[in-house]
């Protein structure tokens, strides 16, 4: 019987196993489905990662080099190469790898399992099926660890963080890359990598574009790019033609809850990720949950910050779980679109209870509000700039929540000038 | 004055750079931004991450970045200049890969072990 | 000199060669693909119909009951997925009912069993989640869904391992008859001799027919465009679900798949050649077609579309007969749907014929059987004792689909060993889930790689030419 099970040993998982020690957690079973721990960030060659945590700017590698250097100083049981195939309500675990199928028990999980990227099938894009359209991390995977380029001349759909990066990568490598095109009128990626991954290659950024049609077989050679409305519509007559043999999609994660939904838990349609508490407790007591298997982060400095926050409420799960006696549901309005928590346990023991939320447009100079269920602000948060493409947090003070019933609203207001 | 997106670190403050005033910078946050925004319209630099080939590892490449900042225009000269590069298992962390990358006055370093 | 060419390795070709090769005589299969299974067989709706649509004594009709039957007992004893989920044709309006009747009288009359007919509330019983639109339904028990590509990998691999040869990428360039009455079959790659010619080349049996033989028949490509929808929206369809045919066309069908999916689809339009392209007004025609049957599917869990071929004849049935033109020359030709459910029974009417023109022997030794590990269906014990025997078990190389690096490197030891990353995935399901390879892709290229000694410019994604990477990196920067 461990103390804990971590699912996963990417930043997630490996935050978590670190921090979980740390909390004196002294039975902890860290399982790793890759050969070698790091999961993405080993793929993730680039720098930008750590100024947070490291207080320096690392790369993927570095990043998850720390962790696993942290990792050597612990006495946590690590298993890579092993799979796990089920989790059940009572904390046990079905793994697989090349020693044999086992079951293992926990008294608490931390699911750590990460996010995929969402295909070309997700939005039903038309045309050939030749060879030559990818997700952008599959190619980055070629062209990191196998040393090779899917294409010469790319096209890039979507201007996830990922695709941005490849953009780069592929010109550096020796690729072309003709174009970013992006749906919304805004990047979905940060906009550091805006300017140093395409305006530094003048790589034109199709903002309110998409791909209409794919044409080539056996491999793609064009492909057709057409405005779109406010209602993401193409517009007929504006189609602008690419001569290239590659599409990269950067259009989306989606996080990976296989295992959680089987084993019962309840996921936030809006997320995609379990329903968590505020401190990532998912549905099923003492089963937590942690960075982009929960939302999809932007950096992986915060889905560390995260983990850590859901290995200190595993630890005291473990050693002292103290009932909670009513909750607050969080709702939001306006413009947006999710909130992580969904819900906080009464009475708030913490000082201050982190709310992460996007929204689904750009705002200048604005506040964001938090109101309880009569319309009493409870607290207020300046805002110089929002875009979608980023992922936004409050930290909302505990004892501004004691007395409140039923529920909060997050909201975002623009500011009057 | 010249606007910018300051790549000093996911923020991404929107910069002002006064180029008749002595490169002034607004719009930062923290010092990283000044001495970016600064650079930006004087002399830029990017930190360059690559790979190289590396034989008898678990991947067939290997991680590298260089070990500060180098100018823009040297950047493809440097990955250039790791074309042909390959080294063998095993590999530290921090290990020099190449030295003085395309002259630009810093070294190419493995950013894992390997 | 062989003594049967069988030209096309889709199911119908397959199902010629799995029963000739139980018998005493030399066989070969020549497939222009790079894989048998490859074009209208892997592409369509995979169902296993009943039998109540085909016009009573047409060949349709007894190929498709007949093949049904026959179906259900090759899946069990080759080892392909098959569930027999039964069909339900919906009707949207009292003259739909009408029409469903005669639907009922017809399949009555060719044979068919477990039909029922069915009002709104007994519909509704047996299917959950159709829309308040339906007035009733024709149930059909005997129909069932198939893996349609392993069925037919079942029936080639089991030819081959009964002594067929089998040469793909061997598209046929021409065919001309030699003064002893023998074949030459000439093909991209070489010439073959044989003495008695099957053409079962799908979308091409009217080419391939010409290349020796007069204009008898005329193959149309009809191509269906459909949507496969991720395991989350399969609970929606417990039955395939047609919809009744009328004034708005042949309606597009709802169905669940032997893998867990939902398919939906397909339309029908007429195309030049190999044009398997999707296109966005015939998805969005899909899509709303569909949601009179079920409302609530969602899209958004949509992973994949694709297009399919029929190859409609302009006899409007199948043609399965000796050339008028061309003795020993055999037409499996207009192979539109119910083609996959009548297969079986079409191979034994190849077969038949080959007999009638010479008694070749039964092989005495024939290996009838195949079976293969799913890893995913193995019990604890049998997993646990798998993995001990060979660690490759251990490790997933796929995870939306469970699939073992040993159940990939087994392949490369079956008699039709795959030569792409699609035929990994058509014989382990590799790459076949939610993620669609994008995780496992590129560790399927890379063991494809090293079973198959291939440069990395070689690797495949499907077909010839479908290349996966295009170059080393820095391979542009000269040397320095």
């Amino acid at each position: 019987m461990y103390d804990l099970i971590i699912i996963g040993a990417g930043p997630a998982g490996l935050s978590a196993a670190v921090s979980a020690w740390q909390a004196d957690l002294k039975s902890i079973l860290l399982i790793e489905r890759d050969r070698e721990l790091g999961g993405i960030l080993n793929q993730c060659i680039h720098n930008g990662f750590g100024l947070h945590l490291f207080k320096e700017e690392l790369t993927g590698p570095e990043f998850a080099g720390r962790l696993i250097e942290m990792l050597k100083d612990t006495d946590v049981e690590v298993m890579s190469d092993t799979m796990v195939l089920d989790i059940n309500g009572d904390h046990e675990v079905s793994l697989i790898n090349t020693h044999g199928y086992q079951k293992v028990q926990g008294k608490a999980v931390i699911l750590a399992m990460g996010c995929r990227e969402r295909t070309r099938g997700a939005i039903a894009i038309p045309g050939s099926r030749g060879s030559g359209v990818y997700t952008a991390g599959t190619a980055q995977r070629y062209i990191n660890m196998d040393g090779y380029l899917v294409g010469k001349r790319v096209v890039i759909l979507g201007s996830g963080d990922i695709g941005l990066i490849m953009a780069r990568r592929m010109t550096l490598e020796g690729a072309k890359v003709l174009a970013c095109v992006e749906i919304n009128p805004y990047s979905s990626g940060l906009q550091r990598n805006i300017k140093q991954c395409l305006e530094d290659f003048d790589i034109p950024l199709y903002l309110s574009h998409t791909i209409t049609d794919i044409k080539g077989y056996p491999r793609v050679s064009q492909v057709v790019v057409s405005r779109v409305d406010e209602k993401f519509r193409p517009i007929p007559g504006t189609e602008m033609t690419f001569d290239c043999d590659t599409v990269l999609l950067s259009i989306g994660l989606i996080p990976e809850n296989e295992l959680s939904r089987a084993a019962g838990i309840v996921i936030d349609p809006r997320t995609k990720g379990p329903l968590v508490w505020e401190n990532m407790e998912t549905s099923i007591d003492g089963v937590f949950a942690c960075g982009n298997v929960v939302q999809v982060h932007d950096l992986a400095d915060n889905v560390a910050a995260e983990a850590r926050k859901a290995a200190v409420a595993a630890a005291r799960y473990v050693q002292d779980n103290q009932p909670h006696t009513g909750e607050l549901t969080v709702k939001t309005a306006g413009n947006v679109t999710y909130t992580v928590p969904q819900r906080i346990h009464l009475p708030v023991t913490d000082k201050l209870v982190e709310i992460s939320f996007r929204t689904n447009r750009v705002f200048g100079q604005c506040a964001v509000e938090v109101v309880d269920k009569d319309g009493n602000a409870v607290c207020r948060f300046k805002r110089e700039y929002i875009t979608p493409g980023e992922l936004q947090k409050i930290a909302v003070p505990g004892k501004l929540l004691e007395g409140r019933e039923e529920y909060l609203t997050v909201k975002v207001t623009e500011e009057q000038k | 004055m010249t606007e910018l997106i300051c790549i000093g670190c996911p923020r991404g403050c929107h910069l002002k750079v006064d180029e008749q005033n002595g490169y002034a910078v607004s719009g930062n946050n923290c010092p990283v931004g000044a001495e970016y925004g600064r650079n930006e319209l004087t002399n830029p630099t990017r930190v360059l991450t690559s790979t190289v080939r590396i034989t008898g590892a678990i991947h067939s490449c290997l991680p590298v970045k260089s070990s500060g900042p180098i100018r823009k225009a040297l950047l493809m000269e440097a990955v250039k200049a790791l074309k042909d590069v390959e080294v063998a298992s095993p590999v530290h962390k921090g290990e020099v890969i190449v030295r003085d990358i395309a002259g630009s006055g810093q070294d190419m370093l493995a950013s894992r072990d390997m | 000199m062989y003594d049967v060419i069988i030209i096309g390795g889709g199911v119908v070709g397959s199902a010629a060669a799995y029963y000739l090769s139980q018998h005493d005589l030399k066989l070969l299969m020549l497939e222009a693909f790079n894989d048998v299974a490859d074009g209208t067989t892997k592409a369509n709706s995979a169902v296993i119909h009943a039998g109540y649509d085909p016009k009573p004594g047409s060949l349709m009709a007894k190929y498709n009951v007949e093949g049904s039957k026959l179906t259900r007992e090759l899946a069990k004893k080759l080892d392909v997925p098959y569930v027999n989920d039964g069909s339900l044709v919906l009707a949207f309006s009292p003259e739909d009912l009408e029409t469903l009747k005669e639907l009922y009288d017809r399949g009555i009359a060719n044979g068919v069993e477990q039909l029922k007919l069915l009002n709104y509330e007994e519909t509704k019983d047996i299917e959950p989640g159709i829309s308040e639109n339906v007035y009733g339904s024709l149930y059909a028990g005997t129909s069932a869904v198939i893996s349609p590509w392993e069925y037919c990998l079942a029936l080639a691999e089991t030819a081959v391992r009964n002594g067929m040869d089998l040469k793909l990428s061997n598209e046929v360039t021409g065919i001309r008859k030699n003064e002893d009455g023998s074949f030459t079959v000439t093909t991209v790659k070489g010439e073959y001799q044989g003495r008695y010619v099957i053409n079962a080349a799908g979308i091409y049996a009217d080419k391939v027919h010409e290349m020796i033989g007069q204009k008898e028949f005329t193959i149309t490509p009809v191509r269906g465009q459909y949507f496969l929808l991720d395991k989350s929206q399969f609970p929606k369809a417990r039955h395939t679900l047609f919809q009744c045919p009328s004034e708005r066309g042949k309606g597009v069908a709802v169905t669940p798949t032997v893998h867990g999916n939902l398919i939906v689809g397909p339309d029908a339009t007429r195309v030049n050649g190999e044009d398997l392209d999707t296109t966005a007004d015939i998805l969005s025609y899909v899509r709303e077609t569909a949601s009179l049957s079920i409302k609530d599917i969602d899209y958004q869990e949509n992973i994949r579309n694709f297009s399919g071929l029929r190859a409609r004849s302009d006899r409007g049935d199948f043609i399965i007969e000796e050339s008028h033109s061309v003795p020993d020359f055999f037409n499996l030709a207009g192979m539109a749907s119910p083609a996959l459910s009548s297969a079986a029974a079409i191979g034994i009417a190849a077969r038949e014929w080959v007999l009638s023109k010479h008694p070749y022997p039964k092989k005495e030794d024939y290996v009838d059987s195949r079976r293969k590990i799913r890893f995913k269906q193995l019990s604890d014990e049998e997993k646990n004792r798998i993995i001990k025997e060979d660690p490759a078990y251990g490790r997933i190389i796929c995870r939306c689909e469970t699939v073992t690096e040993g159940e990939i490197r087994a392949t490369f030891k079956t008699p039709i060993p795959p030569r792409s990353i699609d035929a990994v995935k058509r014989r382990t399901n590799a790459g076949m889930g939610r993620c669609q390879g994008g995780f496992c892709g590129e560790r399927v290229a890379m063991i494809l790689k090293e079973e198959l000694g291939l440069d990395y410019d070689e690797i495949l994604q499907d077909r010839e030419g479908t290349v996966v990477l295009e170059k080393k990196a820095k391979e542009d920067y000269g040397n320095v």
